[in-house]
C-alpha cells in the first residue's frame, strides 16, 4: 500500500500522578511530563514494521492541537514516520471534532490504513478510532492485537472480553492499536537529529472546513473518593480471622 | 420527552449482565420509558431474558442473520434507523458497547459520554477519567441525543420479575458487507466469571510463571472465586489477555479481591476501586496496593498462598 496514517496524541506522562486544579476547572498540566499517548505509540511502531516488511510505502503521523504537540510528532519522526502534520488549535477540541479532522486528512492524503491508539489515557474515551471509520463509512478493527495484510483486505486480531476475536475487513480501513500489538522501540540519538529534517506540515484546524462539536460542557473535574485506611496483618492466621470478622469467610 | 434506547450485550443464548446494570442505570434518568434492543440471528432466548428486567417497558427485537456476530460496523447503522424519537441511547462498556456505541454516536452527529458513573440529572452525567484519578461531570446538549456508555462496575443489577412486551421491529438500514467475523477464541472455565463475580483472586508478575499461576487458581476454587491477573502478568504470557483488570482490560466490583503479588499500579487500581474489601498480599511492604488495601499482608506469596488455601478449609 502507498501510505499509511497513524494518530498521535500528547497527553499527561504515563507514570505522572494527576491532580485537578483547585477550582474544579480541569486537570493541572503546567510543569507536568508531556509524551505520545502509550496507545499512539504502539499504533506507530506497527505501521512501520507494516513499512518495514516493504507492505507500505510512506508512514505519516498527524496530531490536533497546540504547537507543543510539536514535540510529540518529532518523537514519531524519530521514531522513523516520514512526515508530520499538525492540525493546530488552542482549545482541545472535542472528539467528534477530532474524528472529523482526521477524516479531512483522510481526504486529502488517501491513505489506505489508518492507525490510531485504542484510547488516549488522559481522556478514557475510546472513540475516535470508531468515529472516523464511522464517518468515512469504512471498517474499524479495534482494539487490535494482530494485524495480518493480505492485499485489499485486513485480518484483524481483537482483544475482546472472552478471549481473541479474529475479523476480516477490506482496505481502506481504520485500526486501533491494543497493548499487546508490539513493544514500541526506543528513539535512538542520531534518529532524533536526522527527526529535525524531516517535513512537519502545519495547517490550523479552523482551515480543514469542519463543523465543531455538538460539544459536551465539561462542568466539574473532581478527585475521586478515597477508601478508608486498612489493616496490615501479621501472618495468614490474622488474614483469616480479618476475613471472617467481615463475614467474607466462613 | 425522555425516552432511553439501551442496546443488550449478549452472546446470542445468555444476556451479559452489564446489560441489566445499565437498565439500572437507566431507571436513575427521569424517563417515560426505557426499552432494550436485542440485535441477533435468533433473539428469542435474549429476549426472553431482557423482557424480565425490571424498569423495562419494551423489548424490541431485529433478527437477522447479519446480526449473528456483534460486529460494531455491521450493527450501527441498524441501531441510527431504530434509535428515531429517543432521547439517549445507552450501551454498555464492554467490548461490545466500546466498538459499537461511537460509531452510533458519529452516525448521529453527536459526541459520545463514556463510563457512566452516576446519572446527575437527564444530561448529566460523572465519568472517570485518567484511570479513575479525576472524576468529570459532564453535560450534553439537551436538545440533541445522549449517546453514552454504563460503567458495569457502578451499578447493581437489576431484578428479574419483570414481563415486558417483545416486539419485533423493521430496521430498513444499509447492512455494510465490508467487515466480516472470522473466527472467536474464547477461553473456556467453570470458573465464576470475572466481570460478576462476587470474589476475584488476581495474580502478578511476581507469581513468575504459567505453572506457578496455579497457585492462584487453586486458591481462587476453595473461595469460589473468578480469577485475574495484573498487565505484567498477561504481558508476560502467564495468563490470557481476558484476564486483565485494569484501566485497558476489565473493571470489576466484587465485594471480595485479593490481590497476589501485584505492585498496584494506578492503571490496576482503577479497576478495582469499586470492590468492597480489598486485600493485598506482596513481599514489597512499599507497594502501593497497600494504600487502598483493607487487609494487607507482606510476605513471599509462595509460602502465603499456599497456607492460606489450606487454612480455608
Amino acid at each position: 500500500m502507498e501510505k499509511i496514517l497513524v494518530g498521535l496524541k500528547r497527553v499527561v506522562d504515563y507514570n505522572v500522578r494527576v491532580r485537578v486544579k483547585s477550582d474544579g476547572s480541569g486537570v493541572e498540566t503546567d510543569g507536568v511530563k508531556m509524551s505520545i499517548n502509550p496507545f499512539d505509540e504502539i499504533a506507530l511502531e506497527e505501521a512501520l514494521r507494516i513499512k518495514e516488511r516493504g507492505e507500505a510505502s510512506e508512514v505519516i503521523v498527524v496530531s490536533i492541537g497546540a504547537s507543543e504537540s510539536q514535540q510529540q510528532l518529532r518523537t514519531g519522526l524519530a521514531m522513523g514516520a516520514d512526515r508530520a502534520i499538525l492540525i493546530t488549535t488552542d482549545k482541545a477540541p472535542d472528539t467528534l471534532s477530532c474524528a472529523r479532522a482526521l477524516l479531512e486528512i483522510v481526504r486529502r492524503e488517501g491513505p489506505e490504513l489508518v492507525i490510531l491508539g485504542k484510547q488516549a489515557i488522559d481522556d478514557d474515551n475510546i472513540q475516535t478510532g470508531q468515529m472516523l471509520a464511522a464517518l468515512w463509512d469504512r471498517p474499524q478493527g479495534a482494539f487490535a492485537s494482530k494485524i495480518e495484510l493480505n492485499g485489499d483486505t485486513a485480518r484483524v486480531t481483537r482483544e475482546v472480553d472472552v478471549g481473541l476475536e479474529i475479523i476480516e475487513i477490506d482496505l481502506p480501513a481504520v485500526i486501533t492499536a491494543d497493548l499487546r500489538l508490539n513493544e514500541p522501540r526506543y528513539v535512538k540519538l542520531p534518529d532524533i537529529m536526522k527527526a529535525k529534517k524531516k517535513p512537519l506540515d502545519e495547517i490550523a484546524l479552523a482551515d480543514l472546513g469542519i463543523e465543531a462539536g455538538p460539544e459536551l460542557k465539561e462542568v466539574l473535574f473532581e478527585p475521586p473518593a478515597e477508601r478508608q485506611k486498612g489493616i496490615m496483618v501479621d501472618d495468614v492466621a490474622g488474614l483469616v480471622a480479618a476475613l471472617k470478622d467481615k463475614g467474607l469467610v466462613a | 420527552m425522555t425516552k432511553i434506547l439501551i442496546i443488550a450485550d449478549h452472546d446470542g443464548q445468555t444476556l451479559n449482565p452489564a446489560t441489566s446494570k445499565s437498565v439500572a442505570c437507566a431507571t436513575e434518568i427521569d424517563s417515560a420509558s426505557i426499552d432494550v434492543a436485542v440485535f441477533s440471528d435468533n433473539v428469542s432466548e435474549v429476549a426472553a431474558q431482557a423482557k424480565q428486567l425490571d424498569g423495562v417497558s419494551r423489548v424490541l427485537t431485529v433478527e437477522n442473520e447479519a446480526n449473528k456476530h456483534a460486529l460494531g460496523a455491521v450493527l450501527a447503522p441498524q441501531v441510527v434507523a431504530i434509535a428515531e424519537g429517543y432521547s439517549h441511547i445507552l450501551g454498555c462498556s464492554t467490548s461490545f458497547g466500546k466498538d459499537l456505541m461511537p460509531r452510533v454516536a458519529a452516525l448521529l452527529g453527536v459526541n459520545q459520554i463514556s463510563d457512566i458513573m452516576s446519572v446527575e440529572g437527564t444530561h448529566t452525567f460523572k465519568r472517570p477519567i485518567y484511570a479513575g484519578n479525576v472524576v468529570l461531570t459532564i453535560e450534553a446538549p439537551a436538545d440533541l441525543p445522549v449517546v453514552a456508555t454504563v460503567r458495569a462496575a457502578s451499578y447493581a443489577a437489576v431484578e428479574s420479575g419483570n414481563d415486558a412486551p417483545v416486539v419485533a421491529v423493521d430496521c430498513n438500514a444499509e447492512i455494510p458487507s465490508h467487515s466480516r467475523f472470522v473466527e472467536l477464541q474464547a477461553g473456556s472455565s467453570d470458573r465464576p466469571d470475572l466481570q460478576t463475580a462476587a470474589r476475584v483472586v488476581s495474580g502478578g508478575r511476581a507469581l513468575g510463571s504459567a505453572e506457578n499461576f496455579e497457585l492462584i487458581f487453586t486458591l481462587a476454587d476453595k473461595m469460589g472465586a473468578g480469577v485475574g491477573a495484573s498487565r505484567a502478568a498477561v504481558d508476560a504470557g502467564y495468563v490470557p489477555n481476558e484476564m486483565q483488570v485494569g484501566q485497558t482490560g476489565k473493571i470489576i466490583a466484587p465485594s471480595l479481591y485479593v490481590a497476589i503479588g501485584i505492585s498496584g499500579a494506578i492503571q490496576h487500581l482503577t479497576g478495582i476501586k469499586d470492590a468492597g474489601t480489598i486485600v493485598a498480599i506482596n513481599k514489597d511492604e512499599e507497594a502501593p496496593i497497600f494504600e487502598v488495601a483493607d487487609i494487607g499482608l507482606v510476605g513471599d506469596l509462595f509460602s502465603i498462598v499456599p497456607e492460606l488455601t489450606a487454612a480455608l478449609d
